[in-house]
């Protein structure tokens, strides 16, 4: 029964393919690509549309109000009429804009999302492009939106686009280290960069009642919240919205562009906060592997989809409490404070693995943690208190 | 199957690098050259050389790409000029491809039929760099660290 609920998709894929039996086998390749493809898209942007209702929905709860409550039940048919909205919307390209560059940007920033979805293992079999290097394959195509941002900024031919996508530019390359870095531990202990092996090894159970998930270890809980925040900040989301500031740039890179443009751009960002939380799903809470033995039965995609909506409270909830960081708060944070610790998450997983990853391991990989996380809060501890606000540029 | 697809990306990638060498506005060139990239990537992921391919893309496209058009951004103020065509660029490109076109044409092995290779994983060639060419990857992080010290030296703040 449990086998069968797991695997009803992968059937459902061999059904549609028994179909083609007989044709030449590129043929077959390229039909079950397609399938994998057209899964893919559908599922994350039916999760797109409901994630934008149910944000603000979560959003006006914490703020005391109702939130989108007009159209359909409950308001849950919001992204048909905004969907409806942005397509009809007239589309407005600047006179002295770079045309192509300015149509190409919002198309490459979504292909770049969609693509680092697909190396992400979403249950038991269930990868769309196995690749054998599929954590370096993520960073590699996620690490082209940078060009994305900047071809938005500079084809709008405004002011206020290019600050915001230099802005972007900064952030995302500052934080794409911790960002990595953070995974390296991960990818050292399991000894591959193949997400299907990094989830394999995360599923045995300690005493039949904790997973090893690399989150309880001392290292995997430091490296996963480096690697959340660093998340954060790739998204644009807020607190580190800053390229997007609307009380101080607009809405920068995003200014100039309209209707279903400015609507690509919001599903990109989107789709790369699900791509960046199913990353962190797959190297640090365990991937598809259910919580508890005895909740096995449970099949394995609706335990990463479980995950993955608690991650995209936690995105929310995030939005939702804390108010936007400054920008220079933001980049002294990522070279002072995130990239040191991350280093030390190297050495303090070198050091779980050395002790025969038991409880001495535990302890030595903790001890490492603590002590680079007091002496770096020492360090960069100013010791003033509120001084007065240096303007640099704008004397 | 995968003549096809190598004729597909060798045209879409001569195409990309011929837009770069001859498109007149500098930026487009640049992205055109970020293209381009690309399809040279894509060629190694037919060849099998996976690893290869993603590293291009992440080092061309993620920091070289961004590198230059950053560059062509922050140093020139006449970017949409247009400014002709450079004969000089082009007799230079001319007398490189003559010669590699020579060399490998001389060459005795291209008539060797290559032995089938299996594809290397990424965990061999890491393994292969932490062995057999540690040094040479030791002394390219000193390199690059001394270049990061260096570059940061040179933008830091005089204190005054």
């Amino acid at each position: 029964m449990s086998k069968s609920t797991d695997q009803v998709f992968l059937n459902a894929k061999q059904w549609l393919l028994s179909w083609l039996a007989g044709s030449p086998t590129w043929m077959v390749q390229v039909v079950s690509s397609l399938i994998n493809i057209f899964t893919l898209l559908a599922v994350f942007l039916t999760l797109f549309a409901l994630m934008s209702v149910l944000e603000r929905k979560i959003l006006a709860r914490m703020q005391n109000r109702y939130g989108p409550n007009r159209v359909g039940p409950f308001g849950l048919f919001q992204p048909i009429a905004d969907g409806i909205k942005m397509l009809i919307k007239e589309d407005i390209v600047p006179m002295r804009a770079d045309k192509i560059v300015h149509f190409l940007a919002p198309i490459l920033i979504a292909a770049v999302a969609i693509l680092t979805l697909g190396v992400i293992p979403y249950g038991r079999n269930m990868t769309p492009f196995t690749i054998d290097g599929g954590i370096l394959f993520f960073f590699a195509v996620g690490s082209a939106t940078e060009l994305a941002v900047f071809m938005a900024g500079w084809g709008s031919n405004n002011k206020y686009s290019m600050l915001g996508a230099m802005r972007a530019i900064a952030q995302m390359i500052s934080y794409e280290l911790p960002l990595i870095i953070s995974v390296l531990p991960v990818v050292m202990v399991v000894g591959s960069l193949t997400p299907d092996r990094i989830v394999a090894a995360q599923a045995e159970y300690t005493f039949g009642l904790v997973p090893r998930w690399f989150v309880f270890t001392p290292w995997g809980a430091a490296a996963f919240i480096l690697f959340f925040v660093s998340g954060l900040v790739e998204s644009n989301r807020t607190p580190f919205d800053v390229p997007e500031g609307e009380s101080e740039i607009v809405a920068g890179h995003m200014t100039e562009y309209s209707g279903f443009k400015y609507a690509t751009f919001f599903m990109a960002e989107y789709l790369g906060m699900f791509a960046v939380s199913g990353l962190g799903i797959t190297l640090f809470l365990g991937g598809w592997h259910a919580p508890v033995r005895m909740l096995e039965f449970i099949p394995s995609y609706i335990w990463f989809f479980a995950k993955l909506s608690a991650l995209l409270f936690v995105y929310v909830w995030v939005r939702g409490t804390l108010p936007r960081i400054r920008v220079d708060q933001m980049m002294n944070f990522a070279w002072k404070f995130m990239l040191p610790l991350a280093f030390t998450c190297i050495i303090a997983a070198a050091a779980w693995h050395y002790c025969r990853r038991g409880a001495r391991g535990w302890l030595w990989s903790f001890l490492v943690i603590a002590i680079v996380y007091t002496a770096l809060s020492m360090l960069l501890d100013t010791k003033r208190k509120f001084a007065p606000r240096v303007y640099r540029f704008a004397e | 199957m995968n003549s096809a697809a190598f004729i597909v990306t060798a045209i879409f990638t001569v195409a990309a690098a011929l837009a770069a060498a001859t498109l007149r506005k500098l930026m487009h060139a640049a992205l055109s050259f970020a293209v381009a990239l690309v399809g040279v990537a894509a060629l190694f992921f037919l060849l099998g050389a996976e690893f290869v391919g993603l590293a291009l893309v992440f080092i061309y496209i993620g920091a070289v790409a961004v590198l230059i058009v950053f560059t062509i951004l922050l140093t020139r103020r006449d970017v949409g000029r247009n400014r002709g065509f450079n004969w000089g660029g082009a007799l230079v490109a001319v007398a490189v491809f003559g010669s590699l076109t020579w060399s490998i044409l001389k060459t005795q092995s291209l008539a060797i039929i290559a032995p089938h290779m299996p594809a290397l994983t990424v965990k061999q060639i890491g393994a292969a760099l932490m062995t057999t060419y540690v040094w040479p990857l030791q002394c390219v992080g000193l390199l690059l660290t001394a270049a990061l010290i260096g570059a940061l030296i040179l933008v830091m703040e005089e204190k005054r």
